[in-house]
């Protein structure tokens, strides 16, 4: 293959890198209004009134909107398709504010002090609700938080509204309890993860303007432009064919901007003033009012036999979904399909528990999607049974192990099409050298080093729901263009779907424009996320290239006057097999568009994929404590991942240490703190700490390449899988180092000093 | 957000204290790295670049840091980094990025007497004298006690000894606030002892400084005397650590400290 | 208030308010490759040279460049191209949105840095964030730029 395969840069890197206005905000014009939003500063509260009058008389100000200014019709920012498994709990403004910074107001004036002056003078008087604040109380609290009478479901998730719960869940295979009788070793643990942060260092902006027909459009940094298209048609009640909207460069997403968040509010300004407006949040909003990941309790329980043969995995949850439901049901899900299948040697597995709605920030879509909690949780128990039994943790794996060509318990008899997980430990474990450095080694200033590793799956698209389209066009000129509506957020997916075009058509990255996340010009496409967009969307390209191929043989054949069968084409020319007539490709695009009779040939596809095959990555860290401190530094992480075919070697590298280095960060760094009144501490790069090149150590990655039958090229997945391994693999290299077993995160320096002071007492009573 | 009403650059430090008096809400800029992140509305900001205060001089006794000198000058002067094994490059040195440190001054973080500042807790065991324009010089340990009046801190002064110095820092990432610090130093028989980021400002450890200074040192006991800090300083808690970590941290560090400056070249 | 300054060798005159930031100020005035990240001085994304060395634009208070040379991306696009190439190459510019204030870091770093090690390169850039990349590839990046390699 010329093309995939290949490290090649993106097509747009020179541009972006050099600081070209290329994003949301650097489009929007100069003189857009500045929109600004005010917050509830209470977690759970009813508006009684509310004054605007003097924000409205306010020179400046072009309009404020409050609850009674919105549609009342609800719906969900979750970027899901259509029907939506998310509950439709929001409206727009609402007259009960459900977290600190829930929408109350919204203000648009001619420049940003007018407006945040505007938001300071506008009055409301609230009827305080007591909050839900601790997650594990939620279910039977006094207060309910969606009380609503039109609180709507597409599905059955199991929302029990006056219980505070959005979703219920349950997978069960075999006899779960009778099962763990028979078991020779019983460990559990009960794991606690936090609502980390996306962080992306583009916070979320749109900006939205009437076009020359009286359209809506807006440029919005989202993943989803079409699920936006939607939901504001949905939100705002206007037709879907008034809006359309554009997805620019955009500065990383991780799944974040899979929920909507800025473009209601910016939109519902431009409809009422007929004026551009721009919404740009604020790093503090950003933190405060826009999603995270889903803090958890996740209760594990593993059981096997006397030879570590894993016999049952049953896990139990419990999710906090925050003020609003979106992705509550499908994150909770993920929980269990991304861990229950790891290991197959197994009688009897389940995953049950409920997702339950409190007064602070809604989570919402984050790159690992569940499986990262899950991951930490069975891992961690993993270990812990591999401690138990005194079995290196690494061959407690390679005995457990879903094995290429294996099915599980919860696979309904599917097969594992692909899998190099067993190649990936066995590089891995060589790479971060096992042998040498397993378990600990004592340095003589306090100081402990020590390994640990974990293993991980993930998905490619979701299987039987999502589906993208893909167009090429033979143009005029014997270019290519490639439409598309994935949304690349930095990734570098327009270019890994160029690769896989080009290669298909034969040609090079030169003659293939590509066009992407325009929902006026773009085929459809759920958007970039679920890891979709290499395996499902490029599954797309790869058909519709070969659609465009097979259409310019008929045409080559016509005009040769030859049967299209016996036609070669190597990219520039078509041939007849005995090469006496012979017709270029420039020369075919020019006849197609000339004269009478002809058509400009488009290859079109669109695909679903009927399995969403997993990647796999194992993770090893290796770690330094300082005992007299607690402090834990990381000092090498071996990633060796799995991922089909590698398209993009260098993106796919990038990839997995960003993924690598964002899981660091939720296993050591990145705390989230509430005050007693449900307020977030952590709402600044200063409070809230990602890591820096400072706190990291070497990153190291490898593949294992496997072949995925169903994959485009053979390719998975790898966007998501990459956060999943840090936190387990840190805190079992903690444990050998230490002896103390962390069961929640972030590991703070703190945290681990008391638990290795409580060392003494804690082994006492396990003789007892 | 904070705003900006009338500005003032004054020619000489009298004139500028006069400005800062003369309203509620005037006030003095600094680096302004933090002013972002208040919303108070200043009437007069008095801007004090006018005043040549950008400087690290070298006397034969002293050396002079002006107010307006920058942590990223501090960090790369050649006089500091071979004063006091480089103990004041040394502590501004964890603080963000060099881009920050172009920023923020020396005058500021000392005038605010910020409970998480490296630089004054350094500052403080190197024993350092600061200028007031109304208050006039003193010891910056004096400084540290009284109650915040208005004024402008001009000038820090370092008397230029033979000393050896170590700075320690314990911090939950890189590019955190410290969750404690603490530097030592040790010039002739005379140790000094500072403690940081408890989450209350630096202090001078005076009980254990007394005693090591009273004593001869081996390393066998460091623990005793770790221990005479942790018990005389108090120590609080908030969102990077409770009290009874302080505590024992502040040992650990001290203990790091002393070794280092046991084992370090006077410079 | 009206102040001069000699911005990418040009000088010019902009009407800046008390409270404006340089980095407003700059974006204001067409200068698109000035971002902000955090609002609490700490990302690094809007770093330009005051008078040649890296400063946050974002928390320099605009009337104060009255008189000085600001250098922004805009005005060393010959220098940064040959490292956005390299950076380019290493897939490791991602979303391109912390770039522009990362690459004028680098560039700094190289004229002020002779032969930095490896712990002295992370101390230097440690200002600026990147939430994409993990760091590694704009590492192995700066090394090939300074001349080693990777």
């Amino acid at each position: 293959m010329k093309l995939v395969g290949k490290g090649i840069a993106k097509i747009d890197a020179m541009p972006i890198a050099t600081g070209k206005p290329v994003y949301t905000e650097d489009l929007a014009y100069q003189d857009a209004l500045v929109v600004k939003v005010l917050r509830s500063p209470h977690a759970f509260a009813r508006i009684k009134a509310i004054d605007t009058s003097k924000a409205e008389k306010l020179a400046g100000v072009e309009c404020v909107l409050t609850y009674q200014d919105v549609p009342k019709v609800r719906f969900t920012l979750a970027g899901q398709s259509y029907p939506e498994p998310s509950p439709y709990d929001r409206l727009i403004l609402e007259d009960l504010v459900r977290y600190v910074g829930d929408e109350v107001a919204i203000v648009a004036a001619i420049d940003e002090k007018t407006a945040l002056k505007a938001i300071k003078l506008i009055k409301v008087e609230y009827e305080l609700l007591e909050p839900v604040l601790d997650f594990e109380q939620a279910i039977g609290h006094s207060s309910v938080i969606h009380p609503e009478a039109d609180l709507h479901c597409n599905f059955d998730i199991g929302l029990d509204k006056e219980q505070n719960i959005v979703s219920s869940y349950k997978l069960e295979a075999g006899d779960v309890e009778a099962e763990l009788q028979q078991c020779a070793v019983v460990v559990e643990g009960t794991y606690y993860t936090q609502a980390q942060a996306h962080a992306m260092m583009e916070t979320y902006r749109a900006f939205s303007y009437l076009d020359h027909a009286g359209r809506l459009v807006l440029i919005s940094s989202t993943q989803i432009p079409f699920h936006v298209r939607r939901k504001l048609a949905r939100s705002l009640q206007i037709p879907a064919s008034k809006i359309r909207v554009i997805k620019p460069r955009i500065g990383g997403g991780f799944g974040g901007k899979q929920t909507v968040a800025v473009e209601p509010f910016v939109a519902a300004v431009t409809l009422k003033t007929g004026k551009p407006a721009l919404l740009v949040y604020d790093r503090k909003e950003t933190f405060t009012a826009t999603t995270s990941r889903h803090a958890m309790r996740l209760k594990v329980r593993l059981g096997a036999d006397q030879d570590g043969f894993i016999q049952v995995v049953d896990i139990e949850g419990l999710s906090d979904t925050g003020a609003y439901g979106e992705h509550a049901s499908t994150v909770f899900s993920v929980v269990g399909d991304k861990t229950l299948p790891l290991y197959n040697k197994t009688k009897a597995v389940r995953f049950m528990g409920n997702v339950v709605y409190t007064n602070k920030l809604p989570a919402g879509a984050f790159r690992g999607y569940g499986a990262t909690q899950g991951t930490f949780a069975l891992e961690a128990t993993v270990n812990k049974l591999a401690a138990k039994l005194q079995i290196d943790p690494t061959e407690l794996r390679m005995k457990n192990l879903i094995k290429q060509g294996e099915t599980c318990l919860t696979y309904g008899g599917k097969i594992l099409g692909s899998s190099a997980l067993d190649r990936c430990i066995e590089t891995g474990k060589k790479m971060i050298g096992w042998s040498e450095k397993y378990p600990r080694r004592e340095l003589d200033n306090h100081k402990v080093r020590a390994v640990g590793m974990a293993v991980t799956m993930q998905g490619s698209g979701i299987a039987g729901i999502d589906t993208a389209s893909a167009e090429i066009r033979l143009n005029d000129d014997g270019n290519y263009t490639l439409l598309i509506g994935s949304t690349d957020m930095g990734t570098g997916s327009d270019t890994i779907l160029s690769q896989m075009a080009a290669e298909t058509l034969d040609t090079d990255m030169e003659h293939m424009i590509v066009h992407a996340a325009d929902t006026d010009v773009s085929p459809y496409d759920p958007g970039s996320y679920a890891s979709s967009t290499t395996y499902v969307t490029g599954m797309a390209v790869v058909k519709a290239a070969e659609d465009l191929r097979q259409q310019m043989l008929t045409q080559a054949a016509r005009f040769l006057e030859a049967d299209p069968q016996e036609l070669v084409f190597d990219g520039t020319l078509f041939q007849t097999g005995d090469g006496l007539r012979s017709l270029t490709l420039v020369k075919l695009a020019e006849l197609l568009v000339l004269g009478l009779g002809n058509k400009q040939l488009v290859g079109q596809a669109t695909y679903g994929s009927p399995v969403s095959p997993p990647p796999f990555i194992a993770g090893f860290a290796e770690v330094e404590v300082d005992q007299e401190t607690g402090q834990v530094s990381v000092l090498d992480f071996v990633a060796v991942a799995d991922c089909g075919t590698v398209v993009n070697p260098n993106l796919a590298r990038i990839q997995v240490e960003g993924g690598i280095v964002q899981g660091i960060g939720l296993a050591l760094y990145e705390d989230v703190r509430y005050d007693e009144k449900g307020t977030l501490q952590t709402n600044t790069f200063m409070q809230y700490k990602i890591p820096t090149r400072k706190d990291i150590g070497t990153i190291r990655v490898a593949f294992e390449e496997s072949y995925e039958p169903t994959g485009p090229f053979g390719a998975k997945s790898i966007g998501e899988v990459v956060v999943n391994t840090p936190a387990p693999a840190i805190v079992n290299a903690i444990y050998h180092a230490t002896g103390v077993m962390l069961d929640s995160l972030p590991v703070t320096p703190e945290k681990l000093y008391r638990k290795m002071q409580d060392r003494p007492i804690r082994q006492e009573m396990e003789h007892e | 957000m904070f705003t900006i009403k009338e500005l003032a650059q004054p020619d000489t430090l009298t004139e500028a204290y006069n400005l800062l008096i003369a309203k509620k809400n005037n006030a003095v800029l600094g680096g302004c790295a933090f002013l972002r992140m208040g919303s108070y509305p200043i009437a007069t900001a008095v801007d004090l670049t006018k005043l040549n205060l950008s400087f690290i001089r070298e006397a034969d006794d002293y050396i002079e840091i002006g107010a307006m000198t920058t942590f990223r000058e501090i960090e790369v002067s050649p006089i500091l980094q071979q004063y006091a094994n480089g103990v004041l490059p040394k502590a501004v040195s964890h603080v963000l990025g060099v881009q920050f440190r172009s920023v923020v001054t020396v005058g500021a973080s000392v005038y605010a007497k910020y409970g998480f500042s490296d630089l004054i807790t350094a500052l403080l065991a190197l024993n350092a004298e600061i200028e007031l324009v109304q208050g006039g010089r003193m010891r910056l340990a004096e400084f540290l006690e009284k109650p915040l009046t208005k004024d402008i801190l001009s000038r820090i002064w370092i008397r230029k000894l033979e000393c050896r110095a170590s700075y320690q820092t314990l911090r939950m990432s890189a590019s955190d606030y410290p969750l404690l610090n603490a530097a030592v130093t040790q010039t002739g028989s005379h140790w000094l002892v500072a403690v940081g980021a408890r989450p209350r400002k630096a202090a001078i450890a005076q009980q254990l400084s007394a005693a090591l200074s009273a004593s001869k040192i081996d390393l066998e006991q460091l623990d005793f005397f770790a221990n005479i800090a942790s018990e005389e300083l108090s120590f609080g808690t908030n969102a990077r650590g409770t009290a009874q970590y302080r505590r024992a941290m502040c040992k650990v560090l001290i203990k790091r400290a002393i070794k280092e400056v046991l084992m370090c070249e006077s410079v | 208030m009206r102040i001069s300054v000699t911005i990418n060798d040009k000088m010019v005159h902009l009407d800046v308010e008390f409270d404006e930031f340089l980095a407003d100020a700059l974006r204001k005035h067409g200068f698109f490759s000035i971002r902000k990240g955090c609002d609490t001085s700490c990302c690094g994304l809007c770093t330009v040279w005051v008078d040649g060395r890296p400063t946050l634009s974002c928390s320099v208070l605009a009337f104060r460049v009255d008189g000085k040379t600001i250098t922004t991306i805009e005005g060393v696009q010959q220098e940064a191209e040959q490292f956005a190439q390299i950076l380019a190459a290493e897939g490791a510019e991602q979303c391109g949105f912390c770039s522009p204030g990362f690459i004028m870091t680098v560039l700094a770093m190289k004229k002020e840095l002779t032969q930095p090690t490896e712990e002295q390169i992370i101390h230097y850039l440690t200002g600026n964030l990147c939430r994409c990349t993990g760091y590694m590839g704009q590492l192995r990046a700066v090394k090939m730029y300074l001349g080693g390699t990777a």
